[in-house]
């Protein structure tokens, strides 16, 4: 049972700039989390903190029942898939994946059947005697995924170990990552800046912006109700709309330069606020009906398994998601934002209200 | 359908025959021109070798009255022969092999002290963090500056003090600290990317683990240049042996040579067949070491990723 609790643990480095803010967090045990925000939101070093390759400034980092904060990273029972895989270039793959075993002083024999089995379940048994400058970048990838799992460790930590692969590759090493860890049920950290990943892979997602965590929740609750206007505008592709408008109190929600649309539930702030649509929940009509706001249509982007319209409302750019079913012809359409898939946040504080 | 299948390569043939001819013309020239100059570089750095060669198969008498000579004699193996293993010099004591083999004492613990002191060095200037590490280093680098002439009194006096002259000790440990090696270290471990000393600290090596494990066989291709060049060097050292050993037995190739030709006893012709003897032999080692390990360096540079 790994679970990993992340107590109120906040990272000054030595100049002075804070990396992470006191953040908390709790993992369970074989859980797939992965952390996902901008470069330079903490997120990395989140990870090294708890790899042990980073200093707890303050707070305390829990692994299983162990408090680890000053143990060294080999006695953390962890292992971790770098960038760049990491691999020891003189070294053959067979040998790469048995080193960590071997400074812990296990017998020939065990480390042999541990090596030989990974090798099999990475299907890189061909590859044993190669060096890895022999290797593929995705064949690399497995040697280094190899040398975490040979280790059976009760944490996997991944540092976007997937930006250096190409696109194609990149999707098929995501659901074998994923699949592997099902298998093995290894509570595993996975970080990266790239949101499909985040949104495919984990089973909880931490965003982070400026060295704070701005919600932790499941793909879906991040996507459906996210709690800041940072999460909602970082998570999906294409972002959410985000308008400003304003909120009298009373039920009539006025957006800026669109008019007045109706909301679904009454937030507890007035005046200014801001409003998030996203494209595809935006209703696009031929005709004028009732609810409905003229836009016109600045260009139309095709996306094969539907298009996209881009325009702009004011001076925000503004993206509707439109199917194939509904044809468009003339410059000027009909919008429909509809009440329940309004997301409003305070214009002040960036919160969801 | 078949017409221009014919014609296609042809017509392709035609067009493409005036341009090969006049590359090849201009081609030709300049290869002739390459290949002068080469040779001529080669016969200027191969000449004299070859003359020593040549002459160190003479017997002294030709040499002294005719000087240097241009073709094979016939004292090529005696001059050898006495050279190398006949005990010569004011004490008869060292013969050649004698000397070559504190040439070699020299030169291999010269080369291999200054690379594991300067990767030892430069391993604690860049992986540890310990105050006045900057300074340290620049303390190093600055003595760059100052070749072994500039100390070599207060040097003298204090291996002297130590009782170590006429020692392999003197002859070779106040020679070993080595600031460009210490420089050459440092940087190829800075560009070592980081990542490989977490992954290895996450795989549960220690400090001495990681050296031995990884960096030092990560850096073998700057040890093979670093040993070149030292080894060389070492080989070639002649004012610190000269001042280190009196006594004949620690005499190295390179101060043997010279002391042969200052015999004069009476009327005795120097002996300059052994001489040039001694200067071929002396030679030999430093050239196989360049090339033994030229062609790992190579190969290194080539398959080299960190």
């Amino acid at each position: 049972m790994t679970k990993v609790v992340i107590d109120k643990v906040r990272k000054v480095y030595p100049n002075g700039t804070e990396a992470l803010s006191p953040s908390n967090m709790s993992i369970d045990d074989g859980e797939f989390i992965v952390l996902v925000g901008p470069s330079g939101c903490g997120k990395s070093t989140l990870l090294r903190m708890i790899a042990g390759l980073e200093d707890i400034t303050e707070g305390t980092i829990a692994i299983g029942d162990r408090v680890v904060n000053d143990l060294d990273p080999a006695e953390r029972d962890i292992a971790m898939v770098f960038q760049n895989y990491a691999l020891y270039p003189h070294m053959s793959v067979y040998k790469n994946m048995a080193y960590g075993l071997k400074n812990r002083g296990q017998p020939k024999d065990k480390i042999d059947a541990a090596v030989q089995k990974a090798a099999k379940l990475l299907h890189i048994e061909a590859f044993l005697d190669r060096r890895p400058s022999q290797l593929s970048g995705g064949q690399r990838q497995r040697v280094a995924m190899g040398r975490a799992i040979v280790r059976d460790p009760s944490l996997f930590l991944f540092d976007e170990p997937l930006s250096n692969l190409d696109a194609k590759l990149r999707n098929q090493m995501r659901i074998e990552i994923r699949k592997l860890q099902r298998e093995l049920g290894v509570t595993s950290i996975y970080v990266t800046h790239d949101q499909i990943e985040a949104m495919t892979m984990a089973d909880r997602i931490a965003v982070l912006n400026t060295g704070k965590i701005e919600q932790v929740g499941t793909p879906s609750q991040i996507y459906h109700s996210p709690a800041s206007i940072f999460v909602a505008g970082f998570m999906g592709a294409p972002p959410m709309n985000i308008l400003d408008g304003h909120y009298n109190g009373n039920g009539a929600l006025e957006i800026k330069d669109l008019g007045k649309v109706a909301v679904d539930h009454q937030p507890n702030v007035s005046g200014d606020i801001r409003v998030g649509i996203r494209p595809e929940s935006v209703e696009i009509h031929q005709q004028a009906a009732e609810h409905t706001i003229a836009i016109k249509v600045d260009f139309l982007e095709e996306l094969g398994a539907g298009r996209l319209l881009h325009t702009t409302v004011g001076s925000t750019p503004f993206i509707a998601h439109l199917d194939n079913d509904h044809p468009i012809d003339g410059d000027t359409v009909f919008a429909h934002l509809p009440a329940r898939a309004l997301h409003l946040f305070d214009a002040a504080t960036g919160r969801r209200v | 359908m078949s017409s221009s299948d014919m014609q296609a390569p042809a017509s392709t043939a035609i067009t493409a025959t005036p341009a090969t001819i006049a590359r090849k013309k201009s081609f030709a020239w300049r290869q002739i021109a390459d290949h002068a100059i080469l040779i001529a570089g080669s016969l200027f750095m191969l000449l004299p070798v070859l003359v020593a060669f040549l002459t160190s198969s003479h017997d002294d008498v030709t040499v002294h009255t005719h000087g240097l000579q241009m073709t094979l004699g016939d004292h090529l193996a005696d001059n050898y022969y006495e050279a190398m293993l006949v005990p010569g010099g004011f004490t008869k004591t060292v013969d050649g092999m004698r000397m070559l083999m504190n040439s070699f004492i020299l030169g291999i613990g010269f080369s291999v002290g200054k690379i594991i002191i300067s990767m030892l060095a430069a391993y604690a200037i860049v992986y540890f963090q310990f105050r006045f590490a900057t300074f340290a280093f620049w303390a190093i680098f600055t003595t760059l500056l100052l070749p072994l002439e500039v100390r070599i009194l207060p040097s003298y006096e204090i291996v002297q003090s130590m009782g170590l002259v006429n020692t392999y000790t003197g002859l070779i440990v106040p020679l070993i600290a080595s600031a460009t090696g210490t420089f050459f270290f440092r940087q190829f471990f800075k560009s070592v990317p980081n990542e490989l000393i977490e992954a290895a600290r996450i795989d549960g090596a220690g400090a001495v683990k990681f050296f031995i494990d990884i960096l030092v066989p990560l850096s073998k291709t700057m040890i093979a240049a670093i040993f070149i060049i030292m080894f060389v060097f070492g080989w070639n050292q002649y004012l610190w042996p000269t001042i280190m050993t009196t006594d004949e037995s620690f005499f190295t190739l390179v101060r043997g040579i010279k002391q042969i030709l200052n015999v004069f006893i009476g009327s005795q012709i120097p002996e300059y067949g052994q001489a040039m003897a001694l200067a071929i032999v002396a030679m030999v080692p430093p050239v196989l070491v360049v090339v033994i390990f030229q062609s790992w360096f190579v190969k290194g540079l080539v398959e080299s990723d960190k």
